[in-house]
């Protein structure tokens, strides 16, 4: 199918132990879902598989984007193919600005005899820093380099708000924020939304979707999908807590 | 052989085509006071100049290999089988339009006169053993600035030659400055007249063609009282099978108040060893500074140093190494204080890719009877792979307590972490490999004249595409 982000019973493991069993969701472009689960579950294992991270290993199963399966596909094409992962943790990148990583990864998706223009480029970094609250003095630090847990999630979105992706995959990007950052962060992914981005949203925490409100929560166990609904879904998960999801997960293994 | 107007290709290639050799001058093959009897008679020298020489020889025949120290690949190296003078002839042409056709192509592939038109006062261009090339801007030409070839020089100068000349490294002072000593052709020469402060930088580019050869160029440069420049080299050859020796002997005086830069971009093909004594004397209030980077060669030993001579003298080495496999960057940096109140500073960095080896040494030297005087030195290194190899071997001798001195040294990883962050956003992994390493090496290239920093650059990405397979 065109427009949307389909994940076809993937089956993935580190070593000898599997992590996700027959895992199968679809994310239609303009949509936000969010997967919501315990520790330990496979949610980050989810979002590294799908972007290509070496050590996870693919036994089998498709991820296809706008009917393009990108398994295949070594981790910077995915990237290019539309596929943008917000890190749980962002890695440091010393000596390397803000400003020339974006400009390397623009760059990257443009044919080798074209480059970006840079005043275009500044102006357009700007306006999204400004959006996202970013001191625009940070341009000229090194990526992730001495950054606030809530520092590097800014930088994380901004840097979704530069490649502009067909689909985001935001791993626990609530996690280390205070309740202002995690505001800002979310009203720059609110500022994305829209017919153009489906959205993967990965948290542990209800609290993050008070503010990135989502189309459809999926509730993950143990490698699979165990229950989906609509935003409530994650209000009654909070409430029931996750011993309510060993149970489903002992009814949908029964079903 | 490539055909004039033919696609240019801009890459770790650049540098590797030849021509083929038609020499008006030919020493031969091996070493020997006949050898050293031919190239003064080429040269029309003067007798003290083939004393000196023959001199060198038996200094560079008594000094063994310095293998206790250094790597024993030195002992690859067969001094028999090397042609020690190879010439077109013995005088450099002014213009470009006089220089041979297959000489002028090769340094236009190489951008030479282009770059002379951007943004050089003077360019040297030294093909095999002579300088096929020399010219000054008239305006830079008009203030006494002295800019030619060395064997020009002795000719033209040999009053400020001779005072100068095997004073700041003397002919023993290892086996490769005998060497060089002995069988020196080419080089810059550079007389810098009082208070003259020269606006753009002066450039020589080195070219070897001519397979099994040894080049030995010999660059004298005097900044006189408060005058200033920077000098520019680069450097390239075809790659061949066989070892090509490189053996420079490079001396700078700066003169009380004198400011030299010295930048060096190397980018010798993978064959050639790369065996280059530097060495600066700064008299009082003077400021020596070497900006040195290796990328090319199959083994580069290589210390620029700086004798601080005179009170509040400063001395600088800003060097980058990248080892790519099979290659060996021994490189470090010298400073001897020997007045009060100077100052020295080394920042070193390094990366080792695949099974290149990189090695820092470094020399500070401070005696007992000084004060005030200070050092400060940085080395890092960059392992890019898990076979990757590097080396500090810092000596640093203090004496007395008037003087301070910091070390500062870290080794550091490129991960597959990072790199997995950046194929993300989209960058391949060699790109990615190469914008790690432009970013350790950011903070010193800053610090780069901007046309160097952008050819450094350059040549770091061609390096890490070449070794992701």
């Amino acid at each position: 199918m065109s427009n949307t982000l389909e994940i076809k019973n993937l089956n993935v493991s580190i070593g000898d132990k599997q992590i996700l069993k027959d895992f199968s969701l679809t994310v239609p472009k303009g949509e936000v879902h969010a997967i919501m689960g315990p520790n330990g579950t496979g949610k980050s294992t989810l979002a590294k598989a799908m972007a290509g991270h070496p050590e996870y290993e693919v036994t089998s199963g498709e991820v296809i984007i706008d009917g393009e399966n990108i398994m295949e596909m070594e981790a910077d094409e995915r990237s290019r193919a539309g596929l943008f992962l917000a890190f749980q943790y962002p890695m440091e990148i010393p000596g390397v600005t803000i400003a020339n990583f974006i400009r390397a990864a623009l760059n990257a998706r443009l044919p080798d005899d074209e480059e970006l223009n840079a005043p275009d480029y500044y102006k357009e970094l700007y306006a999204k820093m400004d959006l996202l609250k970013i001191d625009r003095k940070f341009t000229a630090r090194a990526v992730n380099d001495g950054f606030s847990g809530g520092e590097k999630k800014r930088c994380e979105i901004l840097q979704m708000a530069m490649l502009n992706p067909k689909y985001a995959v935001l791993d626990e990007t609530d996690s280390g924020l205070d309740i202002d950052a995690l505001k800002v962060v979310a009203e720059g992914v609110n500022s994305m939304r829209g017919p153009n981005l489906g959205a993967l949203v990965i948290t542990h925490y209800q609290r993050l979707l008070d503010y990135i409100v989502p189309d459809v929560v999926h509730v993950m166990y143990d490698g699979r999908i165990v229950k989906s609904g609509d935003k409530n879904l994650a209000l009654e998960l909070e409430s029931k807590g996750y011993e309510w999801v060993k149970e489903l997960a002992g009814e949908a293994a029964a079903s | 052989m490539v055909t004039p107007n033919s696609e240019i290709e801009v890459d770790r290639e650049k540098g590797n085509f030849r021509f083929s050799e038609h020499h008006k001058y030919d020493a031969g093959v091996g070493l020997s006071e006949k050898v050293i009897d031919y190239i003064c008679d080429v040269k029309e020298e003067d007798q003290w100049i083939r004393d000196f020489r023959k001199r060198a020889l038996k200094v560079f025949e008594s000094k063994p290999m310095p293998t206790n120290w250094a790597t024993k690949d030195l002992e690859n190296i067969d001094f028999d089988k090397i042609r020690y003078y190879l010439s077109g002839g013995n005088r450099a042409s002014k213009s470009w339009d006089d220089v041979p056709d297959d000489v002028k192509e090769t340094f236009e592939r190489l951008g030479i006169p282009e770059n002379e038109r951007k943004f050089l006062a003077g360019v040297e261009a030294q093909f095999d053993s002579e300088a096929a090339y020399s010219n000054i801007k008239e305006s830079v030409g008009k203030q006494g600035v002295i800019f030619m070839g060395s064997t020009e020089a002795l000719m033209k100068h040999p009053e400020i030659f001779k005072k100068w000349f095997g004073k700041v490294i003397p002919t023993g002072d290892n086996k490769f400055s005998a060497l060089n000593s002995a069988v020196f052709s080419g080089g810059s020469f550079i007389y810098v007249p009082k208070g003259v402060k020269v606006s753009h930088p002066l450039q020589a580019y080195f070219r070897i063609n001519a397979e099994n050869f040894g080049q030995f160029e010999r660059t004298l440069i005097i900044a006189d009282e408060g005058s200033e420049v920077t000098y520019m080299e680069g450097c390239t050859a075809p790659k061949f099978d066989t070892a090509t020796l490189h053996s420079a002997v490079v001396e700078l005086v700066a003169l009380p108040g004198a400011k030299i830069e010295y930048v060096t971009v190397q980018n010798w093909s993978s064959n050639v060893f790369n065996l280059v004594t530097k060495r600066a004397i700064a008299h009082e209030g003077a400021t020596v500074k070497w900006i040195d980077c290796n990328i090319g060669s199959r083994l580069t030993m290589k210390y620029p140093g700086v004798v601080l001579k005179g009170k509040g003298a400063r001395g600088e080495v800003l060097s980058i190494a990248l080892a790519n496999d099979g290659q060996h960057q021994d490189t470090g940096a010298k400073m001897i204080h020997a007045a009060d109140e100077t100052s020295s500073n080394i920042i070193s960095k390094s990366i080792s890719v695949g099974k290149g080896r990189s090695t820092y040494r470094g020399q500070v030297h401070m005696p007992k009877n000084l004060k005030g005087c200070k050092n400060n030195t940085e080395c890092d290194a960059l392992l890019i792979n898990e076979n990757s190899r590097t080396d500090t071997y810092p000596a640093i001798t203090v004496r007395g307590n008037r003087n301070a001195v910091q070390h500062e040294a870290s080794v550091s990883k490129v991960s597959a972490e990072q790199i997995f962050y950046m194929q993300q956003r989209g960058l391949s992994e060699a790109a990615a490999m190469s914008l790690s390493v432009n970013g350790f090496v950011n903070d010193l290239t800053r610090q780069f004249p901007m046309e160097y920093s952008v050819e450094l650059k350059r040549l770091i990405e061609l390096e890490m595409e070449g070794s992701v397979g």
